[in-house]
């Protein structure tokens, strides 16, 4: 088993240094995180058993002034290629789950030769007005593990929400999610939808789509509506897991990402 | 001191089972069931019936509010009442309070509008430029949470040059890009521009603003003066931090007032409306009320780290209305005034020095009150309550620098030392 270490990645532009998480030997992946900001370090190292995985944090939630300097997607675009500069990545694979699917489908539509296979989880990115993408900001706290979970009853789960709903959280802890949760927002308010429709086309790398078959958040139709803009993708619907299917069907999501990056 | 009949412009029934079947008072209370276009009609006419009752019965100002898709306040535009009460002949100010800068794209059109008020009632608009709420700034605008500010910033400056600059000039803002800022008309109050007003909920960041631009600081309390007491020894503070002077017309308070002949009677009277509005109008969700990314990480410190704060939906430090007693409202709570002519006098008097205030923006009607019990109320304070309040500030030389110059209303209360009366005139 391989270990992770946080690594202070420094950026130019007067950025705060990027902490990233990286482990494991082999091809370059790079990770990027969900709405909640990084974790799930389990799946990390699953991805790193074959591979060097990179994973950053979405820029914002540590230290919120960077968010004066990104002023939409393109901005934070950019900011990612000047951490991969960084980081002395060229071409490289990338997981991209929910938010970090659409930054990761962003970037390799813009980037199309910098991406070699791209994976997208549960991939935010896309609108539909027959299956609107549910909110996850302006959402009741007991609410919220019901949007993005399939089986709270999933030990894994079942620790995460027991941490988000504890009562004895202290206020700086409180303030970490609602800046963590901010930093994602300040790119998608209040709808993640940014013109990637029509941007797909433009993505080269070899891509899977993979989503869980009960995401109540962003509902499997949209596997399907990226898998038709990209090229070639293919979509794998992962049964009895929600938003975040690496979470609930662990084994199986890394044994499906290990053998499509090999 | 200045009175100024604040009107919350809200839905005036609501159903009693509310808080079970409903969220939130704000943002998505479902407009189709709750409210019927047909009442609106009647509300709206009365709401304007008692403003202008006010202004007859000689209030220093009467003032409208902006809320959007809420129950207990849904005025939209508050430029739109104003606009009403701008035509008819008065001395009376007309404090406008919105307009929420950040959702007018772009914001020239509230210097456009105000400008127009402005003209239209002679140079009486008070111009109010709240930072606004995450209910109306993100949710229902959909403005994104960690922008209000900026945005807010960037919007004010670009007013308020619009107002005093020559136009056409280009403006090459971050959210607004004009090559042509050139707004007709030009706002009558020349002397720069409109006095402004800011409306808050405590955040430190707009106090800074207040005295960083010797702007007017409103707390929009519905906690009442002993709450607001920490919140405006806070805004004092930084007054005095900016080396300013302890003039009370650099603030203005919400406060609710209900007055009858007695104390007993104004239980009687107003308990069911005081018990309503709390109940229903307070009912704000907190995942509405902290929006991530909204709140800097001070003001969440400061709002999450207030003791006794009851975490579920009373965002505001308000509970629930339904079960509280006159005497917890009244008494212990201080959330609202209420009594006889006489214990209302004494009570404001001092909750009015306790916070410093000058402009006292007072709440006389309350969603449910009939429009006959609202009359009641207004009558009352104006006749019974005002004309012994108006002379708290007096005598200390203080004079009104932040009231617009057509309201010529009392003016010669304002300044009674120095016989000076120039600073009023139009």
């Amino acid at each position: 088993m391989s270990t992770f270490t946080p690594v202070s990645v420094p950026l130019p532009g007067g950025f705060a240094n990027n902490t990233v998480l990286v482990g494991g030997d082999g091809t370059p992946v790079v990770f990027l995180h969900g709405l909640f900001g990084q974790s799930w370090e389990g799946f990390l190292e699953d991805l790193a058993a074959g591979h060097k995985v990179y994973a950053p944090a979405s820029p914002g939630s540590a230290e919120p002034e960077d968010l004066v300097h990104l002023d939409h997607l393109w901005d934070l675009l950019l900011y990612y290629h000047d951490l991969f500069e960084q980081l002395g990545l060229e071409k490289f694979d990338i997981v991209g789950h929910s938010f970090g699917g659409m930054v990761a489908a962003e970037f390799a539509a813009v980037y199309p030769d910098r991406v070699r296979k791209l994976v997208l989880i549960d991939a935010l990115g896309l609108w539909r007005d027959d299956a609107p993408v549910r909110d996850h900001v302006i959402v009741p706290g007991h609410e919220l593990p019901g949007l993005l979970y399939h089986d709270l009853e999933h030990p894994a789960v079942a620790a995460i929400v027991a941490g988000m709903q504890d009562p004895t959280a202290d206020i700086d802890a409180t303030i970490a999610v609602f800046s963590t949760i901010a930093s994602t927002s300040h790119f998608i308010w209040p709808i993640a939808e940014r013109g990637l429709a029509k941007r797909l086309r433009r993505i080269k790398a070899e891509t899977l789509v993979l989503w869980g078959a009960e995401d109540k958040l962003v509902p499997p139709v949209y596997a399907q509506d990226l898998a038709a803009g990209i090229a070639g993708a293919e979509v794998e619907l992962v049964e009895r897991a929600g938003h975040v299917p690496q979470l609930e069907r662990r084994e199986e999501v890394a044994a499906r990402i290990a053998k499509f990056l090999a | 001191m200045k009175s100024i009949f604040f009107h919350l412009q809200g839905y005036r029934e609501l159903p009693d089972d509310f808080r079970e079947r409903y969220e939130s008072i704000w943002a998505t209370a479902p407009n189709k069931e709750l409210c019927d276009p047909r009442k609106v009609h009647q509300y709206l006419n009365w709401n304007i019936d008692e403003l202008e009752l006010a202004d007859d019965l000689g209030f220093d100002g009467i003032g409208v509010n902006e809320h959007h898709s809420n129950g207990y306040s849904f005025s939209g535009s508050p430029n739109l009442a104003a606009s009403i009460l701008a035509r008819k002949k008065s001395d009376a100010a007309i404090m406008v309070l919105g307009n929420t800068l950040v959702q007018y794209n772009p914001p020239t059109r509230v210097a456009e509008e105000l400008a127009t008020l402005d003209c239209m009632s002679g140079g009486r608009i008070i111009a109010g430029m709240p930072v606004g709420s995450p209910m109306d700034t993100t949710i229902v605008h959909g403005i994104t949470p960690t922008e209000v500010r900026s945005r807010y910033f960037e919007a004010h400056d670009l007013i308020k040059r619009a107002w005093t600059e020559s136009g056409p000039f280009p403006f090459n803002g971050k959210y607004n890009k004009l090559r042509y800022v050139n707004p007709w008309p030009q706002p009558y109050q020349q002397d720069p521009h409109p006095p402004i007003w800011l409306g808050g909920g405590g955040s430190p960041e707009t106090w800074k603003f207040a005295t960083d631009n010797d702007y007017v600081y409103t707390y929009l309390s519905w906690g009442g003066h002993k709450y607001g007491k920490q919140l405006m020894d806070g805004f004092w503070q930084t007054v005095e931090q900016a080396g300013l002077d302890d003039n009370p017309y650099r603030a203005g308070f919400a406060q609710v007032v209900v007055v009858a002949d007695t104390d007993a009677e104004a239980e009687k009277i107003y308990m069911p409306h005081i018990r309503d509005f709390y109940d229903k109008a307070m009912y704000v969700a907190p995942h509405h009320a902290f929006v991530p990314g909204y709140f800097k990480k001070a003001a969440l410190q400061s709002f999450l780290g207030k003791p006794g704060q009851s975490k579920k939906n009373a965002p505001f430090g308000v509970p629930a209305g339904r079960d509280m007693t006159w005497k917890q409202h009244v008494e212990e709570d201080a959330m609202v005034i209420g009594g006889s002519p006489a214990t209302v006098v004494d009570k404001l008097t001092a909750a009015v020095k306790s916070l410093r205030v000058g402009h006292l923006m007072v709440i006389l009607q309350l969603s449910t009150m009939t429009r006959e019990q609202t009359e009641r109320n207004i009558r009352l304070f104006a006749e019974q309550v005002m004309p012994k309040i108006s002379h708290i500030w007096d005598g200390h030389g203080y004079q009104d620098h932040w009231w617009p110059t057509g309201a010529t209303r009392n003016s010669d209360l304002s300044v009674p030392q120095s016989g000076a009366t120039t600073e009023v005139s139009a």
